[in-house]
């Protein structure tokens, strides 16, 4: 009996070899579902390495927007003999394991629970192909074709995608069609097909794009009128500033002159970047540098004095899995703490936390509105997950609006100005009036310092002007509470008892836990934090609720550490569910996490829950 | 505790041709020590500022950590400031110039926070070639941190406390010429008639432009058998020239005799003109710049005045090609692509 179709709902991992010219076949594969309107989520697995060791692509498809990573792989493709014994213990009971089989299997490769596919992709480049990159590269294409076969692909979308790709070098279109072709004809003349593991279009994607979050905040940048980047390479923050770079190249070229309208600069470390950064907004341009957490770790004492001296910053953290240089091409979100107190003395940073491309591109471009407006450093964390990966997101949106400069005296109201304070609270938010050198000739201008000073921009080691000063950042830190995101809620009105709590890209995973958790009786209702400092809304679902599930990448519960420093909340009441191996967090193992929270030691939880 | 100059103005003291008097390019008084060659330095930048006719406002200063980086609050206090962190300034300065390119740039900083704390960002600086002048307060102390020897103090100088520097000294000029520097001088604070024309010189050039000015810390390194004293100084100080900066659209007026004078003309039209001093030395060559130098330093000598000269190099600006619009004077109309392109961004990522 054939076994029942599982349409739509499969997880498949590519088994590559590093630099063999894979990752463009398999983003083919992803754009190829995403074009028939089912809900892809590609993840890249890939060592710090170059060339020659093994990479994993794995591709989650799911009609229900489940797009966190799942564990358990239905279909294994491979192409890496070095990976293969570890590939094959890897597969689901029942799931599938395609491979080259110009040569035979050894025995101990052999598992009577999974399905065998054998290709002979060695063996058919070698008769198609004479040039051995063409064998390579063919190889790649064969088996996305053979793919389509198996899984009901529209091979007409992977053959408009070729068209796209070779736009401009159309004579690579039919010899990449052949390949499409020799894959699926293979397939067909030899197996049944398609798998029980199928696809089927489904349009559920028409308003949405397929993007990485780093490309996203390079263009929210140049949204946000960013001019000056200043950078120190590190994965996975790099592609920012790549991004940055091409996008600028295309819009920020001036007509009629060919000059620039922006300036990168690679920087001689992350001190440096940063230390570039501060200087521009110094001089009134907006300026960004991207780095991950050892960058962070070296910007510390800047940081600190742009806090200090009031100077705005952007910070866009790409985090991976620390300390040190730990797995640097794995994600995290571990750099929360050091983000928000970054610096020495007391300190407090603004942090924003997108969730996708659509939110990576309006943080970003936010973020020079709000240093600007707030005169201080804002640090973007984003995660190697959300940078590097393909992600289905809303399209980037955009209203064609000015700048927000904050407050910035111009020389007519510096004219009309007896003495101009530089650190005055005139408006009793605790935001200054800043100047911009060069403005007046004999007005506004001070000597910005990290030492301490008074009202006037004086050097002043009194010990209660320093104290009023230090106030004020506090009072501008209220302020700035009723500037940042608020988080978003997923529940008109609370319903539970117990609430959970999430941020970047724990997202779909963490909405897809709750629904299982539903499912099972127990009801969370859910809260996405988007910033800090703590907007109100945080203290008030955090406030309404028993229990609260705090579900975050890294090992020590740094948001939740963040939510009881800053809100001094009773630490029992929140609930670390943590995920820390390198790998995006799954629903399964947040679900695992809670419920058994719930079961073993929380009494009091399970009778609330019946009562 | 604030010290504010009083701003009393003697109605005669001349104006330069802005009309500005130099008392509008000073700044507070000065908190360093009575006698630090600092202050010295920071009189010569307000004569040479005063008669080169800089705007104020036009011109930010930037400095690091030190005494020495102390400074730029007593002088131009109708210029911004920008006193960073330790060894960082020439970041915060590159960030600053690429921000504005129509403002002048001068960066000030002592031995310790270039040559040990900031070395890497000084090295950058001058490969970036940013145009900037660049001073160091070289006094081969730490002064602020209560005088520890520095990486520019020469190897067996002697401490106020008696123990012998056995380390061998990092020399900024020649490091500047090896990397590339277009303009590389070296000056002590008590030779203001070197001095003032060094600095204008400096910023009439178009990229970095460097001076390592020994400035004698009194409290820390003023002793007998240090090698950076008044009087060790004095006694060894070897000039390569004496010259005059002549600015764009001036005449020449001092007459040097034939043979031992050369002229440079500078990017902006000014001139150098130079009395050399030195056989073999053409502020051109790089070669002799060097020579000039080595043989300076066997003989036990400090050779000052400008070193090396060349007009000829792009700056950093040049070199990315930024628009002769300032970065920060672009707005949403220049800068954002708009709703519309947007929207085709998303489509192609359909
Ligand atoms: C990161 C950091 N480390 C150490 C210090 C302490 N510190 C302040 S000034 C200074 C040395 C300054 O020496 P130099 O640049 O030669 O200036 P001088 O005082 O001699 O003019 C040091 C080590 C500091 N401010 N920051
Ligand atoms: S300690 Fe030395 S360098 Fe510092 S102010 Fe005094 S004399 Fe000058
Ligand atoms: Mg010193």
């Amino acid at each position: 009996m054939l076994p029942h179709p599982i349409i739509n709902d499969f997880v498949i991992r590519f088994a590559n070899v590093n630099g063999t010219g894979s990752a463009s076949a398999n983003n083919m594969f992803a754009k190829a579902i995403f074009r028939m309107g089912i809900p892809v989520t590609p993840k890249n697995i890939f060592p710090s390495n170059i060339q020659g060791l093994p990479t994993w692509y794995e591709v989650r498809v799911n009609e229900k927007f489940y797009l966190g990573r799942r564990e358990g792989i239905d279909i294994m493709l491979s192409v890496n003999p070095q990976s293969m014994l570890q590939d094959i213990k890897d597969v689901k009971p029942g799931g599938y394991f395609i491979y080259d089989n110009s040569k035979p299997l050894h025995k101990e490769y052999i598992r009577e629970d999974i399905h065998y596919i054998g290709i002979p992709l060695t063996e058919i480049t070698t008769k198609e192909y004479s040039d051995p990159r063409q064998r390579m590269l063919f190889k790649n294409i064969i088996y996305v074709g053979a793919l389509s076969a198996l899984i009901d692909m529209e091979m007409s979308v992977l053959q408009a995608l070729v068209e796209e790709q070779f736009k401009g070098k159309e004579k690579l279109i039919a010899p990449n069609h052949h390949a499409l072709d020799l894959g699926s004809q293979f397939i067909k003349n030899n197996y049944k097909y398609p798998l029980e593991f199928r696809l089927e279009r489904r349009n559920l994607l028409q308003n949405k794009i397929l993007f990485e979050g780093n490309a996203a905040c390079a263009l929210g940048a140049i949204y946000g009128g960013a001019t000056v980047a200043a950078w120190y390479p590190i994965t996975p923050s790099t592609s920012v500033v790549d991004a940055f770079s091409d996008y600028a190249s295309e819009l920020r070229v001036d007509e009629k002159t060919g000059a620039n309208n922006y300036a990168i600069v690679q920087a001689e470390d992350e001190l440096a970047a940063m230390g570039m950064v501060i200087g521009a907004m110094w001089n009134g341009a907006r300026a960004f540098t991207a780095t991950s957490g050892p960058g962070v770790s070296l910007m510390q004492e800047f940081l600190g004095l742009a806090y200090f001296a009031e100077i705005p910053a952007v910070l866009i953290d790409v985090q991976r899995t620390g300390p040190s240089t730990g797995m640097p091409t794995r994600t995290q979100q571990s750099d929360i703490l050091i983000s928000a107190y970054a610096s020495h003395g007391d300190t407090k940073q603004v942090l924003l936390i997108p969730n996708a491309p659509d939110e990576c591109f309006e943080f970003s471009a936010l973020s020079f509105d709000l240093a600007e407006q707030l005169q201080t450093p804002v640090i973007i964390l984003s995660d190697l997950d959300l940078g590097m990966n393909d992600h289905v997101s809303n399209p980037m949106k955009w209203n064609d609006r000015k700048y927000k400069r904050g407050k910035v005296l111009t020389k007519d109201q510096l004219d009309k100005i007896q003495r101009y304070g530089r650190y005055l609270d005139t408006d009793g938010d605790g935001i200054a009036y800043r100047t911009i050198p060069g403005t007046h000739p004999t007005k506004g201008s001070f000597f910005t310092r990290g030492s301490s000073r008074d009202e006037y921009a004086i050097y002043t080691e009194d010990g209660n002007a320093y104290k009023r000063n230090m106030d004020r950042l506090s009072k501008k830190w209220e302020t700035i509470k009723t500037y940042v995101p608020k988080p978003e809620l997923f529940q008109k009105e609370n319903q539970s008892k117990f609430g959970m709590v999430f941020f970047g890209t724990s997202h779909y995973s963490a909405l897809e836990a709750k629904d299982y958790l539903n499912a099972d009786g127990i009801s969370l209702d859910a809260m996405r934090i988007r910033s800090f400092p703590f907007t109100k809304e945080v203290v008030d679902f955090i406030e309404s609720h028993e229990f609260i599930f705090v579900v975050e990448q890294n090992r020590d519960a740094q948001m939740r550490t963040l939510l009881i420093n800053e809100l001094e909340i009773n630490p029992k009441k929140l609930i670390r569910i943590l995920n820390y191996d390198g790998m995006p967090i799954t629903a399964e193992h947040i679900k695992r996490e809670i419920k058994q929270s719930l079961n073993v030691d929380h009494l009091q939880m399970a009778e609330m829950q019946h009562g | 505790m604030t010290y504010q100059r009083p701003s009393f103005r003697h109605p005669e003291l001349p104006l330069n041709e802005l009309g500005y008097r130099k008392k509008d390019y000073e700044g507070s008084l000065s908190t360093l020590c009575a006698g630090c060659g600092h202050d010295s330095i920071s009189a010569a930048l307000i004569q040479a500022c005063f008669e080169l006719n800089i705007e104020p406002h036009k011109l930010a200063k930037l400095s690091g950590i030190g005494c020495s980086s102390k400074t730029p609050t007593y002088f131009l206090g109708n210029s911004h400031g920008f006193n960073s962190v330790h060894g960082r300034m020439p970041s915060v300065a590159t960030g600053a110039n690429l921000a504005n390119r129509d403002l002048m740039y001068l960066g000030v900083s002592g031995d310790g926070d270039t040559a040990s704390i900031g070395m890497g960002q000084f090295v950058h600086l001058i490969r970036r070639n940013l145009n900037i002048t660049y001073i160091v307060m070289n006094n081969g102390c730490y002064g602020l941190t209560k005088g520890q020897d520095s990486a520019t103090a020469d190897k067996g100088s002697k401490s106020k406390a008696g123990s012998v520097n056995p380390f061998q000294n990092i020399d900024l000029a020649g490091l500047a010429i090896e990397l590339g520097a277009g303009f590389v001088a070296r000056s002590f604070s008590g030779d203001k008639l070197q001095l003032i024309p060094l600095i204008k010189a400096a910023l009439a050039h178009p990229g970095f432009a460097f001076i390592d000015v020994i400035s004698p810390c009194v409290t820390f390194n003023n002793n007998v058998g240090s090698t950076k004293s008044y009087d060790y100084v004095r006694h060894h100080i070897d000039a390569t020239a004496t010259f005059d900066f002549v600015p764009l659209a001036k005449e020449i007026t001092t007459h040097y005799s034939a043979g031992s004078t050369q002229e440079v003309k500078m990017h902006d039209g000014s001139y150098l003109k130079f009395n050399k001093l030195q056989k073999d030395w053409d502020p051109t060559k790089k070669e002799t710049a060097v020579h000039a130098m080595h043989k300076a330093n066997e003989a036990g000598e400090i050779l000052t005045g400008l070193i090396y000269i060349n007009e000829d190099s792009k700056d950093l600006h040049q070199i990315l090609n930024t628009n002769s619009r300032p970065l920060n004077q672009l707005t949403e109309t220049d800068l954002c692509p708009g709703i519309h392109k947007l929207e085709e961004i998303n489509k192609s990522l359909c």
